[in-house]
């Protein structure tokens, strides 16, 4: 496959070598040109750590991140970030948020605030242009976020989990406009999260992370017909894939709280 | 509706003002503990007129505002410096918290003999005392900053210099504020303080010469207009920070 994003055996250990713990182990995987690919797995299996090193934040203990061969050891230009945590600045408001990274280009500001404008509306979010964060719900902050990563137009979109916060019935909505945008701009996204339905609704592929040390256990190719929206939640087919990934995700997830619990127990 | 807490705050004030005038009154209160609100009041024409307090106002606000100025000045490069190195925050940040407790005030003599009985004498008390809250407060702001807000930074390649203005600098505002208010009241505390004790210009003086002439409404009111001088000061800085942070 011709990627555009290639990991290659990435590991990362955190600790030292005897007392540490191994967070990401061996990850392989590419993402090509305008593909949708969802990197699933529970919660602590090294989700949010795989998306540090491909953003260049933290460096891999081993392997190689590349971007059409240009390896990653420092945040590429390519790639732009949607993180887990709230990321609004506080003290923009929503058109000075978005057009952050055009300021930062130098682009004059009526210019930056008309291109800001296309980006707040396609994140659904017309008419806020004005307001501060504070006065926005948690789910349109983060539709905030993701239009300010879109207004730099990265080659390669990367969000991790950037809807977890989100009951289940807006994280649907909020996945038709990642859809509709990810058909507009044909955006290259690799997509964190740990919920099936969102991984299914929105993915041309999926990876299936084990928890701890973090592995990818498999890969699932999603034969949805696109262009989708979340009605195809309610077909066998969905209903299916969704089923497939869970008996799988079913063992990572109680080995997860077995961790925990343990946890928990040397702690008392 | 904007003007409804202060007019409140100023409601309870004037309520407490006629408890006291009643209380002295009846004589519950002895008259030469406290004189009477409205003598107090009635004072303040007479301070004008006669005492020059307008001028002594100037005096004691520019003095503190000096002050202010250079605890900004000093405190905040001093609090980024801090922050920035993990072991000089360790070597000297508990120095700075153990300054701020100092009663500096009472080496006064020592400033006298180093600045002469003048106006850099009081400036450079007020200074000193006012530096630790900036330096505490900024190294408490820079700190406090959140991790993900840098990492959007350095996911979209910041610059250090951008680093600073756009999201280090700004995050910090609301508690560099915090400093810079806790500045200038320990600065003014400190400045009124040392004027009293040298009887050296402003409003410090002229509360030590009212004592010393058992004026007592006088002496009340040269201590009310230190109280405008805090509030004139608080008015300008909220609104300096609400500036700042439309502008960052
Ligand atoms: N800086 C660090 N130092 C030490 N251990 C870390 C560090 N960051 C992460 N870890 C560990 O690595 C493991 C994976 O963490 P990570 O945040 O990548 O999980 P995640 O899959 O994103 O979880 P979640 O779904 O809850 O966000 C965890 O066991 C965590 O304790
Ligand atoms: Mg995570």
């Amino acid at each position: 496959m011709n990627a555009l994003l290639r990991v290659e055996q990435v590991s990362k250990h955190f600790g030292t070598r005897e007392n540490g713990v191994t967070a990401v182990d061996r990850v392989s995987f590419g993402v090509a040109q305008g593909e949708f690919v969802s990197v699933i797995g529970p919660s602590g299996c090294g989700k949010s750590t795989l998306f540090h090193m491909i953003g260049g934040l933290v460096a891999a203990t081993e392997g190689r991140i590349d971007v059409e061969g240009d390896a990653i050891r420092a945040p590429h230009p390519a790639i732009g970030m949607v993180f887990q945590e709230e990321s609004c600045f506080p003290w923009r408001n929503v058109v000075d948020n978005v057009a952050f990274p055009l300021e930062l280009q130098g682009m004059a500001r009526a210019e930056r605030h008309e291109r800001a404008r296309h980006f707040i509306d396609m994140v659904g979010l017309h008419g806020f242009e004005r307001n501060q964060p504070s006065e926005l719900s948690g789910g349109m902050r983060q539709r905030v976020s993701i239009a300010r990563t879109l207004a730099s137009q990265p080659r390669i979109l990367l969000m991790d989990e950037p809807f977890a916060a989100l009951d289940e019935q807006t994280r649907l909505l909020l996945g038709d406009k990642v859809l509709q945008i990810q058909q507009e701009l044909s955006q290259t996204t690799l997509l964190i999260t740990h919920s099936i339905t969102e991984a299914v609704q929105l993915s041309d592929r999926i990876l299936v992370m084990s928890f701890r040390p973090g592995r990818i256990k498999r890969e699932i190719v999603v034969d949805l017909p696109r262009p989708r929206t979340s009605d195809a939640v309610v077909s066998p087919a969905f209903g299916a894939y969704v089923a497939d990934i869970w008996n799988d995700l079913r063992q990572e997830a109680t080995l997860g709280l077995a961790a925990a619990d343990r946890r928990r127990t040397s702690a008392a | 509706m904007r003007f409804a807490a202060p007019l409140s705050g100023i409601m309870v004030l004037l309520a407490l003002g006629g408890l006291l005038q009643f209380a002295i009154q009846m004589d519950f209160i002895s008259v030469y503990v406290l004189p009477l609100p409205s003598d107090i009041l009635a004072s303040l024409p007479r301070l004008v007129a006669e005492e020059g307090v307008l001028g002594r106002f100037a005096t004691t606000a520019g003095e503190t505002l000096a002050a202010g100025l250079l605890a900004l000045l000093v405190g905040l490069p001093m609090g980024l410096l801090l922050h920035r190195s993990l072991r000089m925050r360790a070597a000297f940040e508990p120095w700075v918290a153990a300054l701020a407790a100092a009663p500096l005030i009472l080496a006064y003599p020592l400033f006298l003999v180093l600045f002469g009985r003048s106006p850099a004498t009081i400036v450079v008390i007020g200074f000193i005392s006012a530096l630790p809250p900036v330096v505490l407060k900024t190294i408490e702001g820079f700190a406090a900053t959140r991790r993900v807000l840098l990492n959007v930074g350095r996911s979209l390649r910041l610059t250090p210099g951008q680093e600073f203005r756009k999201i280090l600098f700004p995050a910090a505002i609301p508690q560099i504020f915090v400093g810079l208010r806790l500045a200038l009241v320990f600065g003014l505390i400190n400045v009124v303080g040392v004027e009293f004790l040298i009887n050296l210009g402003g409003l410090g003086q002229l509360i030590n010469d009212l004592a010393e002439r058992y004026d007592l409404p006088g002496t009340w009111g040269g201590i009310l207009c230190v109280v405008l001088v805090s509030i004139a000061f608080f008015t300008v800085l909220d609104g300096c920070e609400r500036w700042l942070r439309r502008r960052a």
